[in-house]
């Protein structure tokens, strides 16, 4: 909901609101237009917190429980931050009877997350997805974009290690 | 605005450009053109194996060999040998290149590219042979196949219109807008047979008709590419290696229903389907063939893009109205089906991916010809997402009526690694499954119906001796359970206390009445959940309970898992005899649970063990075994 605060002018100089402000009023007087923004916003924002919701419920005229239904019913929609490499295990048939069980097992106890955790470091998430459709590489993987196929369960750690190191690598 | 004459005019011209393509083109026939197209797959598949990174050392070197103006790197759709990927063909010859890495690159092109040898070591051989194939059609996984919609797959160039005009591309919208009527348009679509290639099979026309009969001066026409099914990308691979034929394929139904707008509902999850529909519409914009008064003739017509965001719910057809709608994605009752209202409450034609992409080839080729594919009840030919425990993975497209056995073991190439074939399951976590002893069972609606499966959109998943049928009903409750909108309690609390039972099963706690429940639970879900999601989410219980009985039972009763997946009822020993006592299993324990005596067999403590397996994968003398 609005507040008092100081944060609508911290908003409006905050270049990713004035992106916001954008696709809203692109979008504003279309039918069905509150899917479409949100996965703009997110793609601004990296996740949905309850600010920017409600920013998105005023602009297009929605009550934010409408915004909140919507954005809690659909898993792609994040209200937390993720981390820099989202580590998404495919889970669907094809690599499950490969033996993708048991890499979301072993990524699990390595990173010490459950489904859906990110790292204390802000380094890693872990998902499970429903097949990225790249069955002839069963088991796979993707990290963000980057699709790692035909994986043993000890390819795990090398796997984590490899993004570490690009990530230490990086910042140097 | 373009005419059909112009029409005619580009085709010719674009058709002369690629005819190198085809069979029989005669090499150097044509001076004007490029003497060599190099087609890369860039579908998900291929891309996922570095397929881009292929085509871009190819151009690379194309330039540095200086022969970049005569041979010419050309991206197309799926292939559909995906294990195989990444695919080049080299043509005129027809050249079938496989698993191919960016460093083989250079070679392809200093010797094939540039002398004309073929570099056989990259060439694909037949399981189980070491022949080497080098025309791609002459390969046992494409000989039983027939490619209606998927022709244009691994033919075309997906981002250009140009080259889906050389296929006859918009020519069935432009025939429809100026020879046929309305009620022709549709009696020629019922004379064809076709069935609804998203699950359920309702005969297309009649649906067409449905929507062209209800009143309404606005009309939607809705495409479904929001295929959920995990396993199955065949809808995916004909939006990125054909989009064209969805959009004229909407355009004729617009025609017929009298609706000048649509949408396409597509999975976020498919960013190069939805990159590549984008340029298609674009394109199709371009050149008349969307807009206002298409070829003439005072029909408009055009398309939007919606996305999903991961609700497998909204592959059902009134969630995913509601969803386009801007809402949560939760169906509602029906009657009033789609056609009578749908979204924003008006008429709507709503249709996946497949099916719209046979119209275009049944409006130009004839409802007879379609017709003649297939069995009495289901025309035409059906795409299948073949993966699992097969030895060729990938996109087949076959006629209705094939026998499983010729796809397991003739096109699939049989089960890896020398195991037992046990079960295909079909229709996703709406369907079941076929066991071993049905093989011969012909693949089409009703035959899939008659076995307690369903043909789904397309998975065909395969299982082998290793696989625990209950551990596969658990995975697909699981998958229904969490996906379940939570809208009616039957799906909602019934798929859960379903979950709940087989989890005990496959921990071992299952007691003699589960069955029963299992059943009992079962009939209730399917028989009182609002939508497709519920009714069908008891199928692949109901299925292996059918098939797989003993296995439940062996569960139950001896609590033991006969295919030795179930951790909680493995038990790993030594056999003294194997082990020479080195100790490696001692050493790769995390629970410190096997000890002894170096050069004397080792034990196993089962009270400590948590079956991880680890000792099982290191030792060398097979001496540890599960049961």
């Amino acid at each position: 909901m609005s507040c008092n605060c100081q944060c609508s002018t911290e908003k409006k100089n905050d270049p990713r609101f004035q992106e916001l402000d954008g696709i809203i009023k692109k979008y504003k007087n279309q039918a069905g237009s509150l899917i479409p923004v949100l996965h703009k916003a997110q793609g601004v924002f990296g996740y949905l917190p309850e600010e920017v919701q409600s920013y998105i419920a005023k602009g297009l005229k929605l009550p934010l429980s409408e915004v909140y239904g919507v954005v809690s019913f659909y898993s792609l929609f994040t209200t937390v931050p993720r981390g820099k490499y989202v580590f998404n295990v495919c889970l669907g048939t094809a690599c499950y009877v490969q033996g993708s069980g048991r890499i979301m097992d072993n990524l699990k106890k390595e990173l010490g997350l459950d489904i859906g955790e990110t790292t204390a470091d802000g380094l890693f998430t872990l998902e499970g997805c429903r097949c990225v459709g790249a069955c002839g590489l069963a088991p796979v993987l993707t990290v963000n974009e980057k699709v790692h196929g035909r994986l043993k369960e000890d390819d795990v750690p090398r796997l984590i290690s490899l993004y570490r190191l690009k990530e230490e690598q990086g910042s140097k | 605005m373009i005419s059909l004459n112009e029409l005619k005019v580009l085709r010719d011209k674009s058709r002369a450009e690629i005819s190198i393509r085809e069979k029989g083109y005669l090499a150097g026939s044509n001076m004007d053109f490029y003497r060599s197209h190099v087609l890369v797959c860039a579908g998900t598949g291929c891309t996922s194996s570095e397929s881009l990174e292929v085509r871009n050392g190819l151009k690379e070197e194309l330039i540095r060999l200086n022969i970049d103006k005569e041979v010419k790197v050309v991206e197309t759709g799926c292939f559909g040998f995906c294990s195989l990927g990444p695919i080049i063909v080299v043509y005129p010859e027809g050249t079938f290149y496989c698993l191919i890495t960016p460093e083989d690159v250079k070679e392809i092109a200093e010797e094939h590219l540039l002398k004309g040898h073929i570099v056989s070591r990259l060439l694909y051989s037949e399981p189980g042979t070491d022949k080497k194939v080098s025309d791609f059609e002459s390969i046992e996984f494409f000989n039983h196949q027939k490619r209606v919609a998927l022709r244009n797959c691994g033919v075309i160039n997906p981002e250009k219109v140009e080259e889906y005009i050389a296929h006859d591309g918009y020519f069935a919208l432009a025939k429809v807008l100026e020879e046929m009527t309305q009620e022709q348009l549709i009696e020629e679509l019922k004379k064809s047979g076709l069935r609804g290639r998203g699950g359920g099979g309702f005969p297309a026309g009649l649906k067409w008709q449905f929507a062209h009969k209800t009143p309404g001066d606005i009309k939607y026409v809705v495409c479904n590419a929001d295929e959920g099914d995990p396993g199955a990308f065949m809808d995916r691979s004909v939006l990125e290696g054909d989009p064209h034929s969805i959009i004229e394929a909407m355009a004729i139904a617009g025609y017929a229903i009298g609706s000048e707008q649509g949408y396409i509902y597509i999975r976020a999850e498919y960013p190069i389907a939805v990159h590549r529909l984008e340029i298609a519409i674009e394109q199709a914009r371009e050149f008349g063939l969307l807009g206002q008064n298409i070829f003439g003739t005072g029909f408009n017509f055009d398309l939007d893009i919606r996305l999903g965001a991961g609700a497998f719910v909204c592959g059902e057809e009134t969630a995913l109205l509601t969803s386009i709608e801007g809402h949560r994605g939760e169906p509602r009752p029906r009657p009033p089906f789609p056609a009578v209202e749908g979204l924003w409450r008006k008429p709507t034609l709503l249709n996946n991916v497949e099916t719209y992409a046979n119209i275009p080839a049944i409006i130009l080729k004839g409802a007879d010809w379609f017709a003649s594919i297939g069995t009495e009840k289901s025309k035409g030919t059906k795409v299948f997402a073949l993966a699992g425990k097969i030895n060729n993975i990938g996109l087949i497209e076959v006629p209705m009526g094939t026998p499983l056995r010729t796809i397991i073991y003739d096109i699939g190439g049989g089960i890896p690694n020398g195991k037992k074939f046990k079960a295909a399951q079909t229709g996703g976590p709406s369907g079941g499954c076929i066991p071993a002893h049905l093989i011969d069972t012909e693949i089409d609606y009703d035959n899939l119906i008659a076995l307690g499966s369903m043909m789904g959109s397309g998975g065909l998943i395969v299982m082998d001796e290793t696989d625990c049928m209950v551990d596969i009903a658990k995975f697909f409750l699981e998958f229904t359970q969490e996906e379940s909108c939570g809208k009616c309690p039957p799906c909602r609390i019934g798929t859960k206390r379903m979950l709940e039972i087989l989890e005990k099963i496959t921990k071992g706690r299952g007691t003699p009445d589960d069955i029963s429940q299992l059943e009992t639970l079962a009939r209730t879900v399917k028989s009182s959940s609002l939508c497709g999601l519920g009714q069908t989410a008891p199928n692949p219980v109901l299925s292996t309970l059918k098939y797989f009985r003993d296995e439940y039972e062996a569960h139950i009763n001896e609590k033991r898992c006969p295919a030795g997946v179930c951790k909680e009822l493995l038990n790993f020993s030594i056999i003294a005899d194997k082990c020479k006592g080195c100790s490696v299993c001692a050493k790769v324990c995390p629970v410190g649970a096997i000890s002894g005596v170096v050069k004397e067999p080792y034990v196993i403590n089962s009270e400590t063990c948590i079956k991880c397996g680890a000792c099982m994968e290191k030792c060398k003398f097979g001496a540890i075994v599960k049961e």
